[in-house]
C-alpha cells in the first residue's frame, strides 16, 4: 500500500487565486509527465524546481490547464518519496479538473491523513506527530463516512447501485456455470454476456457525459430561502445569482414549483432552492405544512431565514425559526433602506447562535457580509461535508473512467474468444470499482447472490 | 481407573478424510504417530455422496497430491467413472470428478495406513484431552488408556454431539448410525472453546435393479483416462455411468402437502445449514416457481447395488421419503435401502484457530474438517494434510507451513476459516479464490512439489521427475518465444485447420495467443528437438495464451504478499491503540491476525483501521529504538 503514487488537492477548498494538486509516489513525475506540456519533460527537470506549461487531457489532446509544476525527488521532501505539485488556477472547476486528469492518469486518490502518514512511515515526523496522525485519519475518516452515507441516498448511488446488481446478476450467473458446471442453469453464452456488459457500459458513459458537463460535481450545498412572502427573497436570490458567477441556469429535473440556481459563493458551492409553495401563499404557516416543502427544508445544508425590517415580528416568522430548529441557519433582516418596525433585539434571541445580517438588497448593502458569513459557515466546518463531497466527485469520475475500462477490456476479451472465466476477471474487477464509489466492496455478497439466485445442492 | 498407555510424537483422532490425511502426513515427515478412530470399519468413510473432486474441490485433491497426501492416489485407484468438468471454459476452473466406489475406497484407505511406517492404527474413543497450563500433552479413551504427545489433532467431523434427524424422529447419532461422540464436546466446552451447532443431510439410497432406467439419461465418464495424482500411471478404463432424471410436478405437490411433517418448520432444527446444499423440501420452498429439479443416480460402488440419489437430500419422515421416491421418473417401483437423514453436530468456532491449525487456546492441539466448521470430503482432507505437517513440524520444534491465498485453494479455504470464520457449513468454490487463474488444477505441482519436497513429503525420485518436466516447460516456452513463423503457403495450410490464417511473420509465441490456436498446431509448424509429454505442452499452451491475464494476477499477489509480509507482534494491545474503531479492536482481538494482510481481510476491519495498526506498529519500533 505505501507504494502506489497518490495525489490530492492540498489547498483549502475555496476561490483561491491559486490552488494546488500534490502526487506522492514512485510514479509522481512519470504520471505527471503522462498530462504535462513544457520546455522539456519533467523527468529531465532537476529535483526542487518549478516550471512553467499545460496539462494536456491526453484522451482528448485538448489544453486542460496552465500551470506550474514542482518537482522534488525524494528523500529530500516531505513524505521522503518523489513529490509534484501542480499549480493552477484557483477554483473547484480547475482544481478539480486536474485532479481528475492525474487519477485518470494512474494516481490513486489520497486516504484522509495518508501524505502525513506516508512522512512518518518513511520516518520523516517524530513520535509525538504519530499521534496526530491516527486522529486525523480517523476524524476524516469518519466525516468521509457521512459522506458516504448521504451519497448512498443521492441520486448517483442508486444508479451505481443498480449497475451493481445487474453486474453481480450476470457474474454469478457465470460463476453458476463454473462451479456447478451440471446444474441446469442457463449456460451463459458470449452473446447473452455481451448485451448485459454492453448495458452497463452504456449507462457508465450516460453518467459519465453527465458528470462531465459537471452535473454530479455541482451538487453543492443544497441552501433554502424561507421568509414570508414580500421579504425579499426573490432579490436576495437574484443578487446571489447576479453578483456571483451562475455555475449553471438550466437545471434538468426543475420541479415546476421549485427554482434552483448553482451559484459558487466565494468557492462554496452553493444550491439556492426557493420554494415556491412558500413565496407565493399568503397563508405562510399552513404553506410550511405543506409535505413537500417540509421535505425541502430538511433535506437542506444551509437556511437563508429572511425578515422584513419595515415590518412587525409576526407568528408566522417564529413559526419559521421553530420550523428550522437544530439547522445551519443565517438570519437575514431585509429592507434596512425603509423605517425600522422590526424588533432586532427579539430577532437575535430567536437567532440564539445563528449570524444575523441586515441588508437592502434594493440599494446592494450587506451582500457582501452575508457572503463572507456563508464561506465562514463552510469553511470553519459547521457545513464542512460538501467538500468532501466534491474531492470525491473527481474520485467517482476516476474510477468511473476505471469501469469503464474494465468492461471494455471483458467486452473485447470476449470479441478474443477468451474463456468466460478470463472475461470474468475484469466483470469482477469492474463490479469492485463500481462498490468503491459507494464504498461496498464485500465480496460475500457474491456467494448470497449465488445461493438466492440460484437453487444448488446435492 | 486410567492406565499410562504409550507416548508418541502426534496423536490423531478420528479416521475420517481429514484424519488419514494428517495421520499420513505426521507419519511420513517422520513423527510417531498414533491414530485413534471410534471405529476401525470406518476409516474413510463417505458418510453422503460417493464422490471426489469437481470445482474447486478437484483442485485441493490434486494440491494434496503435491504435497505428498494420499486422496488423489486412493481415488485413481477406486473410481468406477472418472469426469473432467468444465472443459468448455478456460483452464482455471477445469475440475476433475471421480465417482468413488465407496467401500473400495475405504478398504484401500486403510490398507496404506496399515503399511505406513511410524503409524499406528487404533480403535478406540478419546472421551478427554490431557492439558496441563493451557498445554495439550496427550488424550484419553473412554477405557483409561492416556496416551502422551506432543501434539494432538482433533478430526471428529460430524460426530461431536450427533443427533439424527427425520421426521418427528430423533435421536443421538453419528453420521450412519454410528456411535456418537458426546463427553468430547462438553470438554471443549470446558476447556474454553466457543462451539456452534452445524446441520447437514444426506438423501435416501436405493437398490439399484428397481430402477428402470429407460427413463432416465445417462451420464458416462470422460473416454480420455484420467488420473487426480500427478503419479498416476495406470488408469482405470472400465467404467460405470450415473444417470439424470427430475422430480416432477407430482413431486413438488407431495411436498408441498406434507411441510408441516418436515423437522425443519417444527423447529426441532436448531443447527445452521448449509445454501449450497439444501434439502429437496429448502429447494421447493425457496424455488417454487421452478418446475423440476436434478437427481442424479450414482451407482455406490462395483460391489453393490446401492445407489446414491443426488438432489433428494431431505429429513422428511421415512414413510414420506418412500413416497417421494417413486414419484422420479425411472424409481416407480424403487426399493428405497436406506432413508435419508438431516444430521446436527458441534463445531468450534474456527476464529479460534491459528493459520497453523494449532488452537489459540490450548497449545499442542490442532484441529481439522468438519470440527473446523467445513462440509466436503475434500475440504476435510485439505486441512488434515495441513494438520498433520504442523503438527509433525510442532513434535519437531520447527516453524509451521502456511499456505497463502495465492498459493493454494487450501491456504483459501484455510485463510478464511481462520481468518473470517464461518457462520454455515463452509464449503469451497472457485469464486473465493481471488487467484483463480493462478490455482488451476494443472499446475498443483507446479505451485506446491517444491514445498512438498522442502519439509519431506515428496522423495527425490518423485522430485527430480518434477525438476525435469518443470525445466521442459521453461525451455520450450523460451524455444517459441524466440522461433519465428513465416507466412508460407504450408504454415497456412495447417493454420487453415484451425480457423485461421497467417499474413506476417510471427513468434510461435504470439501465434499460440490466437484462441484458435492449440500446441497442437504450433508443434505441427515448428516441432521440438525432444518429445514433449502432453502435460508439459498443457502448461506451455496455458502459460503464453493467457500470460496477460497471469501477469495481472501475480501482480495483485505482489500487492497481497508486501501487506503479508507486514507482521504484526504478538503481544499487540488492540484495546491500547487510540482511534481503533471499536469493532475493529474487537474483531481484531478476537482473530489475532499475524500480518497486516491478514488484518485486512478480517471482516469489520476498514482501510482505515489498517491505517491505524500500521502507524502504531511503525511507532512501536520507533518507541524500542528510544530505549
Amino acid at each position: 500500500m505505501e507504494y502506489e503514487t497518490i495525489a490530492a488537492i492540498s489547498t483549502p477548498m475555496g476561490e483561491g487565486a491559486i490552488a494546488i494538486v500534490r502526487l506522492s509516489g514512485s510514479e509522481a513525475v512519470e504520471i505527471a509527465d503522462k498530462l504535462y506540456k513544457g520546455s522539456k519533460p519533467l523527468e529531465n527537470v532537476d529535483s526542487h524546481t518549478i516550471h512553467y506549461g499545460h496539462l494536456i487531457d491526453p484522451d482528448t489532446n485538448e489544453l486542460a490547464e496552465e500551470v506550474m509544476v514542482s518537482v522534488m525527488r525524494g528523500p529530500r521532501t516531505f513524505t521522503r518519496e518523489d513529490i509534484v505539485e501542480i499549480n493552477c488556477h484557483g477554483g473547484l472547476v480547475s482544481v478539480n479538473r486536474v485532479l481528475e486528469l492525474v487519477l485518470r492518469s494512474g494516481a490513486r486518490l489520497a486516504e484522509p491523513g495518508e501524505f502525513t502518514k506516508r512522512a512518518f512511515l518513511n520516518g520523516r515526523i517524530d513520535l509525538s506527530q504519530a499521534e496526530g496522525v491516527i486522529d486525523l485519519i480517523r476524524a476524516k475518516t469518519d466525516r468521509a463516512m457521512n459522506v458516504a452515507l448521504n451519497q448512498m441516498e443521492g441520486r448517483l448511488s442508486s444508479l451505481i447501485s443498480t449497475l451493481r446488481r445487474q453486474l453481480l446478476e450476470t457474474v454469478a450467473h457465470v460463476e453458476v456455470n463454473i462451479d456447478y458446471p451440471e446444474y441446469d442453469a442457463e449456460e451463459m453464452t458470449q452473446e447473452l454476456l455481451t448485451n448485459q456488459l454492453k448495458e452497463v457500459e452504456e449507462e457508465i458513459r450516460r453518467i459519465l457525459v453527465t458528470a462531465r458537463q459537471g452535473k454530479i460535481l455541482r451538487e453543492g450545498l443544497s441552501t433554502v430561502i424561507v421568509g414570508r412572502p414580500n421579504v425579499g427573497k426573490s432579490s436576495l436570490l437574484n443578487s446571489l445569482v447576479h453578483e456571483n458567477k451562475a455555475i449553471v441556469t438550466d437545471v434538468p429535473g426543475t420541479t415546476r414549483d421549485v427554482i434552483e440556481e448553482y451559484v459558487n459563493v466565494r468557492g462554496v458551492p452553493l444550491r439556492l432552492v426557493d420554494t415556491a409553495g412558500i413565496r407565493e401563499t399568503e397563508d405562510l404557516v399552513e404553506r410550511i405544512g405543506v409535505e413537500r416543502s417540509r421535505e425541502r427544508l430538511k433535506q437542506a445544508d444551509l437556511i437563508l431565514l429572511v425578515l422584513n425590517y419595515n415590518d412587525e415580528l409576526t407568528h408566522e416568522d417564529e413559526q419559521l425559526f421553530k420550523a428550522v430548529e437544530g439547522m445551519d441557519v443565517i438570519v437575514i433582516v431585509n429592507k434596512t433602506d425603509l423605517e425600522e418596525k422590526l424588533d432586532i433585539e427579539k430577532v437575535k434571541q430567536l437567532a440564539n447562535e445563528h449570524p444575523v445580517i441586515t441588508t437592502s438588497l434594493k440599494n446592494e448593502q450587506g451582500v457582501d457580509e452575508l457572503e463572507q458569513s456563508i464561506s465562514e459557515l463552510f469553511f470553519e466546518g459547521a457545513v464542512e461535508s460538501q467538500d468532501l463531497t466534491y474531492v470525491s466527485n473527481s474520485r467517482h469520475i476516476a474510477l468511473l473512467e476505471q469501469s469503464r475500462k474494465t468492461l471494455a477490456d471483458a467486452l473485447s476479451a470476449i470479441e478474443a474468444g477468451m474463456p468466460v472465466d478470463m472475461v470474468q476477471i475484469d466483470i469482477t474487477r469492474t463490479w469492485e470499482l463500481l462498490g468503491e464509489i459507494i464504498g461496498d466492496t464485500v465480496s460475500e455478497s457474491l456467494i448470497d447472490q449465488l445461493f438466492s439466485q440460484f437453487c444448488l445442492g446435492k | 481407573m486410567g492406565y499410562k498407555a504409550d507416548s508418541y510424537d502426534v496423536i490423531v483422532v478420528g479416521a475420517g478424510h481429514a484424519g488419514v490425511e494428517a495421520g499420513l502426513a505426521s507419519a511420513r515427515m517422520g513423527a510417531k504417530t498414533l491414530m485413534l478412530t471410534l471405529n476401525l470399519d470406518s476409516v474413510a468413510f463417505m458418510p453422503c455422496n460417493p464422490s471426489v473432486g469437481g470445482p474447486a474441490k478437484g483442485i485441493v485433491v490434486r494440491e494434496i497430491d503435491a504435497l505428498g497426501g494420499e486422496m488423489a492416489r486412493n481415488i485413481d485407484k477406486t473410481h468406477i467413472q472418472m469426469r473432467m468438468l468444465n472443459t468448455g471454459k478456460g483452464p482455471a476452473v477445469r475440475a476433475l470428478r471421480a465417482q468413488a466406489d465407496k467401500v473400495f475406497y475405504q478398504s484401500e484407505m486403510k490398507k496404506t495406513l496399515e503399511e505406513q511406517d511410524n503409524l499406528t492404527l487404533l480403535q478406540g474413543m478419546v472421551e478427554k484431552l490431557v492439558v496441563e497450563d493451557g498445554v495439550c500433552t496427550g488424550v484419553e479413551t473412554k477405557t483409561g488408556a492416556q496416551y502422551e504427545a506432543k501434539s494432538v489433532i482433533l478430526t471428529t467431523g460430524t460426530f461431536l454431539r450427533g443427533r439424527i434427524i427425520l421426521g418427528d424422529l430423533s435421536y443421538e447419532s453419528g453420521p450412519n448410525n454410528m456411535q456418537p461422540s458426546v463427553n468430547l464436546s462438553y470438554h471443549l466446552q470446558e476447556l474454553g472453546f466457543d462451539m456452534v451447532r452445524f446441520k447437514t443431510g444426506t438423501p435416501p439410497r436405493v437398490n439399484n435393479k428397481s430402477i428402470d432406467y429407460s427413463k432416465t439419461e445417462i451420464q458416462p465418464g470422460d473416454e480420455k483416462p484420467r488420473a487426480f495424482s500427478y503419479e498416476t500411471t495406470e488408469f482405470i478404463t472400465d467404467q460405470l455411468p450415473c444417470w439424470l432424471t427430475y422430480t416432477g410436478e407430482e413431486t413438488h405437490k407431495l411436498i408441498n402437502d406434507n411441510l408441516h411433517r418436515s423437522p425443519m418448520y417444527s423447529g426441532m432444527i436448531e443447527g445452521t445449514g448449509p445454501r449450497y446444499c439444501p434439502s429437496i423440501e429448502d429447494k421447493i420452498v425457496r424455488f417454487n416457481d421452478k418446475p423440476r429439479h436434478q437427481i442424479f443416480l450414482e451407482p455406490e460402488g462395483r460391489n453393490t447395488k446401492e445407489v446414491y440419489v443426488q438432489g433428494l437430500s431431505t429429513s422428511l419422515p421415512e414413510d414420506l421419503q418412500r413416497k417421494i421416491l417413486k414419484t422420479v421418473p425411472g424409481l416407480e417401483n424403487v426399493e428405497m435401502m436406506r432413508a435419508g437423514y438431516a444430521i446436527e453436530y458441534d463445531a468450534i468456532v474456527p476464529t479460534q484457530l491459528w493459520p497453523s491449525l494449532e488452537t489459540k487456546t490450548v497449545k499442542n492441539l490442532f484441529t481439522a474438517g468438519q470440527l473446523n466448521g467445513t462440509s466436503g470430503y475434500e475440504e476435510a482432507a485439505g486441512q488434515g494434510i495441513m494438520a498433520g505437517i504442523n503438527a509433525a513440524r510442532n513434535a519437531q520444534d520447527r516453524e509451521p507451513v502456511i499456505l497463502d491465498r495465492s498459493q493454494a485453494y487450501i491456504g483459501v479455504l484455510i485463510d478464511d476459516l481462520v481468518t473470517k470464520g464461518t457462520n454455515e457449513p463452509y464449503r469451497l468454490l472457485t469464486s473465493r479464490a481471488e487467484y483463480r487463474l493462478l490455482l488451476r488444477h494443472d499446475n498443483a505441482d507446479l505451485r506446491l512439489t517444491e514445498i512438498g519436497h522442502e519439509i519431506g513429503m515428496i522423495k527425490e525420485d518423485r522430485y527430480s521427475r518434477f525438476t525435469a518436466k518443470k525445466q521442459l516447460i521453461e525451455k520450450e516456452i523460451k524455444r517459441l518465444e524466440s522461433v519465428v513463423i513465416k507466412p508460407t503457403e504450408e504454415v497456412n495450410e495447417v493454420l487453415s485447420n484451425y480457423g485461421t490464417d497467417l499474413k506476417e511473420a510471427a513468434h510461435a509465441a504470439n501465434l499460440i495467443k490466437r484462441p484458435e490456436v492449440s500446441y497442437e498446431a504450433i508443434k505441427q509448424l515448428t516441432p521440438a528437438d525432444e518429445e514433449i509429454p502432453e502435460d508439459v505442452a498443457e502448461q506451455v499452451e496455458i502459460q503464453i495464451k493467457y500470460k496477460g491475464y497471469i501477469t495481472k494476477s501475480l501482480q495483485q499477489v505482489e500487492r497481497m504478499k508486501k501487506m503479508d509480509e507486514k507482521k504484526i507482534p504478538e503481544d499487540i494491545d488492540y484495546a491500547a491503540i487510540n482511534g481503533l474503531a471499536n469493532e475493529a479492536k474487537q474483531k481484531l482481538h478476537e482473530v489475532r491476525p499475524l500480518s497486516i494482510g491478514q488484518a485486512s481481510r478480517v471482516s469489520g476491519v476498514n482501510p482505515a483501521d489498517i491505517s491505524i495498526l500500521l502507524v502504531y506498529i511503525e511507532q512501536g519500533k520507533i518507541a524500542k529504538i528510544a530505549k
